[in-house]
Formats: structure tokens, C-alpha cells, sequence
């Protein structure tokens, strides 16, 4: 069987942490695609900009922070991590506000990065 | 050139998902509302003026008659279609983004 | 063309319903459905002990038919399954539960399986909650 060509997957995070396992259980999805050698994305757009703000603290809500798993994407060499600068403005947030290094992009590029796909996986 | 069906599933009286949606689509790529997304297929809907009519945008038929939304009330600009045409559709764009 | 769905949606959800739907109208179309992938809430599908009224849709029971019928691959991710109760006699022993609940048909398995649909598939369909 032919080996199939290496596909171009965007992971698009939309919601935001801890309301729901969606961002948890979507960044399990990066790092599970991350060992098979595909050209991988990671979008976050939307309420999906909460998920990198700096001072999270669920320890209350007795859940892991988002941010520690995040963290997880440098030790998968995962590194085409974008977030949409139009989200983060529309909640008054700005680059100071984000915990991981990250590439903060334009609305031109966020369409680019949207249509240059084989598939996106939406969380 | 790729294109993209996006499908939005949520109400846009309830929910920003379509205006989210709308904020992204390019020219070629086309909007499928479902389930509680054919209310966006409402004249009266709050971001109808952003469904720029260079796009082609679809309702699923079934959902739109499970809500009692006459056609009287529709967008002019909106095709309701079945599940064959939504498998069509997705064979004709390159990838299906899901609103939700 | 050869599709894969994920399916994120619980039973009680009309995105359950569509994603049947899409799936019923992909095979009449001839097109091959490679994998259905149950992640997330979509995990409830595969408990054989969910019992709706007599008069509702057993959305466990459609999906078994038709994953037999037209021989599609039908799991259930085993993380995601486990956090919300759904084990198979493997899995309920592991961690020393008393029962199990996996219906026939599902197969429980890891996210490699929603990595592994997306790159032998031409189309991956999402169907949310």
C-alpha cells in the first residue's frame, strides 16, 4: 500500500477553557497527531484566545491548567502555534496578556491559514 | 484552489457563531446552516447584512420545516437542500469547516 | 472519495442526528466511509445501556446497523470513553470495575485512530455539539 502524502491539519480551538473538556480534550488531539509526521497548525480564534492568557489558576476548580498542557506543544515540536490579533482585541486583550510564545496574526493570515488545508479539526 | 463549506449549527440570536463564521469566509467558500444554525436563514436575523451575496449559502431543508420557518420569512438568497446535496457540496469544497 | 466523521455531539443533540444523516447519504452516494470517530461527548454513543423511550431513536442500535451493514469502523476513543463511563470487559477489569458497558460494534481505541481517518481521508467531517 502506498504510503498516503502528508496531509496539512489545522487544530482550530474556538471555546474557551475549563466550561468544557473541548480545549483539553482538542490539545490531546495536537499532541496525538503530533507523532505522525504531518504538516500540523494550531489556530486559536474566538473564545479559543482565553485558553493562553498568563495567571490561570483552576486549582480551586480542581482542573490542570490549560496553560501547563499548552507548554506541552515545545516538547512535541509543535510550532506553527497562531493566534487571530482581531479575537484578542475584540476582548481587549494584548500580546502582554498571552503565557506561551506564540505567533500573533492578522486577519489576512488567519484566511490564509484557514484555506491552505487538506482538513481542520475544529474544538 | 481550495475552498471551504463552512457549516454553523448554532442559533445567531443565542450565539456569535455565524458572525464568527461570516468574519472568516473568502471568495469561493460557501455556508451550510443546520439544527439550530437555519435560523440564520431568517430575514429578521441580526447579521443577515453580512451574508455578502458573492457566497453561496444553504439551509438544510428538513431542519428549516422541523422549526416552522415559513419561506416567507427566509433570506432570498438561501437554498435549501437535503443530505445527498450537503455530500455533494462537501465533494465540491476542499475541506468542511463545523461551526459549533 | 473516502470520508471520515467526527463526531464530538452526545445522542441527545440534533448534531448526533445529522451526523446519521450525512453518513446514510454518503453511502447511498457511493462514497466510502472510512472511519467514524467518537471523541469527546460523542463517546455517550457507545454505551449499550442508554435506553430511550420506546417511541425515541436508539441512537446506539441505528449506528450499530449501520456500521454492519456497510462494514464502517466505528470508535470510540479510549480516554475520552473512560473519563465518561464508557469501558469495555478489558478496561472495566484494568480498573476494577464492576461492569461494562461498550456496546457491539464500537471499538475503543486511542486518538491516533481521529489522527490516522484524517490522513488516509479526502474529508473529515466534524460534527460538534
Amino acid at each position: 500500500m502506498n504510503k498516503p502524502k502528508t496531509k496539512k491539519l489545522l487544530f482550530l480551538f474556538r471555546h474557551a477553557p475549563y466550561g468544557s473538556a473541548l480545549a483539553k480534550e482538542g490539545i490531546d488531539a495536537v499532541l496525538a497527531a503530533s507523532a505522525y509526521d504531518q504538516d500540523l497548525s494550531v489556530l486559536f480564534m474566538d473564545d479559543g484566545v482565553f485558553q493562553l492568557l498568563k495567571h490561570q489558576k483552576p486549582d480551586d476548580i480542581e482542573e490542570k491548567n490549560i496553560i501547563n498542557i499548552l507548554s506541552a506543544f515545545t516538547l512535541y515540536d509543535i510550532q506553527s502555534l497562531f493566534v487571530c490579533q482581531e479575537s484578542l482585541a475584540e476582548r481587549g486583550l494584548r500580546n502582554t496578556d498571552i503565557a506561551i510564545g506564540i505567533n500573533i496574526v492578522a486577519h489576512n493570515t488567519v484566511s490564509q491559514l484557514l484555506s491552505q488545508q487538506d482538513h481542520i479539526l475544529s474544538f | 484552489m481550495s475552498n471551504i463549506l463552512h457549516t454553523v449549527n448554532k442559533s445567531p440570536f443565542l450565539n456569535q457563531t455565524l458572525k464568527h463564521c461570516l468574519g472568516r469566509i473568502q471568495s469561493g467558500d460557501s455556508v451550510l446552516l443546520l439544527e439550530d444554525g437555519v435560523y440564520a436563514a431568517l430575514s429578521s436575523q441580526p447579521w443577515a447584512m453580512l451574508m455578502n451575496p458573492s457566497h453561496q449559502y444553504y439551509a438544510i431543508k428538513a431542519d428549516v420545516e422541523a422549526r416552522g420557518l415559513g419561506e416567507d420569512k427566509l433570506l432570498s438568497h438561501i437554498t435549501l437542500i437535503d443530505y445527498e446535496q450537503f455530500v455533494e457540496l462537501s465533494t465540491e469544497h476542499s475541506t468542511v469547516q463545523s461551526w459549533y | 472519495m473516502i470520508f471520515s466523521l467526527a463526531i464530538y455531539a452526545t445522542p441527545s443533540v440534533q448534531s448526533s442526528d445529522s451526523a446519521y444523516r450525512f453518513a446514510n447519504a454518503l453511502v447511498a452516494h457511493n462514497h466510502t466511509l472510512y472511519r467514524i470517530f467518537f471523541y469527546h461527548d460523542g463517546v455517550y454513543h457507545g454505551s449499550q445501556l442508554n435506553t430511550p423511550a420506546q417511541d425515541e431513536v436508539d441512537h446506539t442500535v441505528r449506528w450499530q446497523q449501520f456500521a454492519k451493514q456497510h462494514n464502517v469502523d466505528m470508535v470510540i476513543c479510549i480516554a475520552s470513553g473512560l473519563r465518561r463511563g464508557i469501558l469495555n470487559s478489558k478496561e472495566a477489569t484494568r480498573y476494577e470495575k464492576s461492569a461494562h458497558n461498550l456496546a457491539e460494534g464500537f471499538e475503543l481505541s486511542g486518538l491516533g485512530q481521529l489522527v490516522d481517518a484524517a490522513v488516509y481521508s479526502d474529508r473529515l467531517v466534524t460534527f460538534g455539539h
